[in-house]
């Protein structure tokens, strides 16, 4: 249970295609996430499977079932919306309990899912309030409950993580992905974050206007990315690229250098620069060294690296694991 | 208003318009009580303390009892059709239609024809049993006309009043309407919810407060409708569309008698605070954020 197939799907908004054509394959039981810049059409292309906008072209079936027509409350899916859209008039029992009583369940049997659902997401205590007495994460914990109690075949997060503080985001990062190893249901996240997108997924699914840059397993991802585009949103700090002469010295018009990947020497090395700003992170420092001849590369440097603003060093890649790219961009594999 | 200083300047600037206002209210109230307690007649040059006969005087009459009724009933039956059809026309004028903007200036213009010509339009052109509008349409079924004024002149006057009053409904209701969180529809509309389940779990309860406000504001200016009777009924036939403020100019200016129209003003401040403690009561607490 659990499996979407999207084929040939569009979306025309008047003039503007904001998703001109693409197919893709979910698995049962997956976590995918849709990542890109804003605006790429990946909450567009939620709400096409949600049911919320119509399909322009192509077709979408869940489990082997034609939905594209569907509406939203017959595809078996739940979702949990970005400013969580939690009615507000309602307590929290009555907010996790209303998919159930629109479906006709008797009062017991939505009691007492709604009970367990409740325990599973550390909410007991706060069944009688209203969701404007509740602090971000237990709203966004309520909306999950929300979405778990239908049983559903599939969840869909849309951004559900960016109205909560930093901390907040990590723990509650870690127990989506806690959830999704005790439900095994399929789910698709979309988000902005790339971090997001890195530490929780099985499949990521990269899109740039619309369109599939590349889908694949996070390190996948990282260790190939098919094009400049896939290679400089995935991995933080962003990858470093180095076009021209110096790029042609390592036999690609374009080459891409991971931060992690590059050393760097006070007397000799491919690239000589100076060392701009540095970030410390305790952890890692994240230099922002000013070549000569290619613009500014980020080094990263594990622990605390000791380079002073305006000293000059030389930076070498790591042979292996540079990326080349042809001149459209592709890589060469 | 962070220093002594700064509060007592705020408070000098304040006080004119602040006297103004007390005045403004306190005068009137003042000499309707102090006339309320006089025999003033505008027949009599001579006047002089009367008690509580005015008063008397004024709860006894005959019509008294049926414009406290009328007065009650053309309040609930306007409020009944603005808050109900206001709700109805917000939710059809927030959909997405061609000529949006044009919809909403005719369904909000009524608010701006005056009482009387609005009275004299529906009572000469749309409810009059010869030509009127109403007649010719039930004319076309072969039905016989009816005379509103004569047969249902309470509710003739009702409906008159509720077409001035439903655009304000209407305005306030879709405004209303339009800060709805549409993610809590979607939402909705994920958990299986039909439209009649949307509307009453999710728009009703948003809706709940603006429809307070609607209540509280109109009952208000309802309490005091006079110049629509005075158009149409002039508080007839016999007193079936008295309500109190007619019944207190039927005193002062067609008896020629101050005092117990001072009475009767009075007493409609009495009836109107007894209806605002209920309301409160009832409606009130939707206003708690």
């Amino acid at each position: 249970m659990g499996s979407i197939h999207l084929n040939k799907v569009s979306k025309v908004f008047g003039d503007l295609k904001v998703i001109p054509s693409l197919d893709l394959e979910i698995n049962e039981g997956e976590f995918v996430v849709f990542v890109g810049p804003s605006g790429c059409g990946k909450s567009t292309l939620l709400r096409l499977i949600a049911g919320l906008e119509d399909l322009s072209g192509g077709t979408i079936s869940i489990d082997g079932n034609d939905v594209t027509n569907a509406p939203p409350a017959k595809r078996g899916l739940a979702m949990v919306f970005q400013s969580y859209a939690l009615y507000p008039h309602m307590s929290v029992r009555k907010n996790i309990a209303f998919p159930l009583k629109m479906a006709g369940e008797d009062k017991a049997t939505i009691d007492k899912k709604v009970e367990d659902a409740a325990r599973v997401l550390n909410l007991t205590d706060y069944l009688e309030r209203k969701p404007g007495q509740l602090s971000g994460g237990q709203r966004q914990r309520v909306a999950i409950g929300r979405a778990i109690v239908r049983q559903p075949t599939a969840f869909l997060f849309d951004e559900p993580l960016s109205n909560l503080d930093a901390a907040l985001r990590v723990t509650m990062r870690l127990e989506i992905s806690e959830l999704h190893h005790e439900l095994g249901t399929t789910m698709i996240y979309v988000t902005h974050d790339q971090v997001e997108a890195m530490t929780m997924a099985d499949k990521i699914v990269v899109l740039n206007r619309g369109n599939i840059e590349q889908v694949g397993s996070p390190m996948e991802l990282y260790n190939h990315p098919r094009n400049l585009f896939v290679a400089g949103f995935i991995g933080s700090p962003k990858m470093n690229f180095v076009e021209g002469k110096d790029a042609q010295a390592f036999g690609a018009p374009t080459i891409g250098i991971r931060p992690e990947h590059l050393s760097y020497s006070s007397s000799e090395g491919a690239w000589k620069g100076k060392v701009g700003v540095a970030e410390h992170l305790g952890s890692d420092t994240f230099c922002h060294v000013h070549t000569e001849n290619s613009g500014t590369m980020t080094l990263r440097v594990s622990g605390e690296a000791g380079l002073k603003h305006g000293d000059t060093i030389y930076l070498t890649p790591e042979e292996s694991r540079i990326h080349r790219f042809d001149d459209k961009g592709l890589a060469i594999a | 208003m962070a220093t002594t200083q700064m509060r007592t300047t705020a408070r000098l600037m304040l006080a004119p318009s602040v006297i103004l206002l007390l005045i403004w209210m306190v005068v009137p109230l003042a000499a309707t009580l102090y006339y309320s307690f006089q025999n003033y007649s505008l027949l009599n040059p001579i006047t002089s303390f009367a008690g509580w006969g005015n008063y008397y005087y004024f709860l006894t009459d005959p019509a008294f009892s049926s414009a406290v009724v009328n007065t009650l009933l053309l309040v609930g039956g306007v409020l009944l059709i603005s808050v109900v059809g206001g709700t109805f026309l917000a939710l059809l004028i927030d959909q997405p239609i061609f000529g949006q903007g044009i919809v909403r200036i005719l369904v909000i213009s009524p608010f701006f024809v005056m009482p009387t010509v609005a009275a004299l339009v529906w009572k000469n052109m749309m409810m009059n049993p010869i030509y009127g509008i109403f007649a010719w349409l039930l004319s076309l079924f072969g039905l016989p006309p009816i005379d509103f004024f004569a047969q249902i002149p309470l509710l003739s006057v009702t409906i008159i009043v509720a077409w001035q009053w439903l655009p304000f409904a209407t305005l306030i209701l879709l405004t209303a309407l339009q800060s709805l969180d549409g993610e809590q529809i979607e939402a909705a509309e994920m958990d299986g919810a039909g439209a009649v389940s949307r509307f009453i779990y999710l728009v009703l309860p948003h809706l709940s407060r603006a429809i307070t406000v609607v209540i509280l504001i109109e009952t208000i200016f309802l309490l005091s409708v006079f110049a629509e009777i005075l158009v149409t009924t002039n508080g007839g036939p016999g007193t079936a569309t008295t309500n109190l403020p007619f019944l207190v100019y039927t005193q002062a200016l067609l008896s020629y008698d101050v005092g117990v129209a001072s009475a009767g003003g009075v007493i409609a401040i009495i009836v109107a605070n007894i209806v605002a403690f209920f309301l409160m009561r009832i409606v009130g607490k939707n206003l708690e954020a």
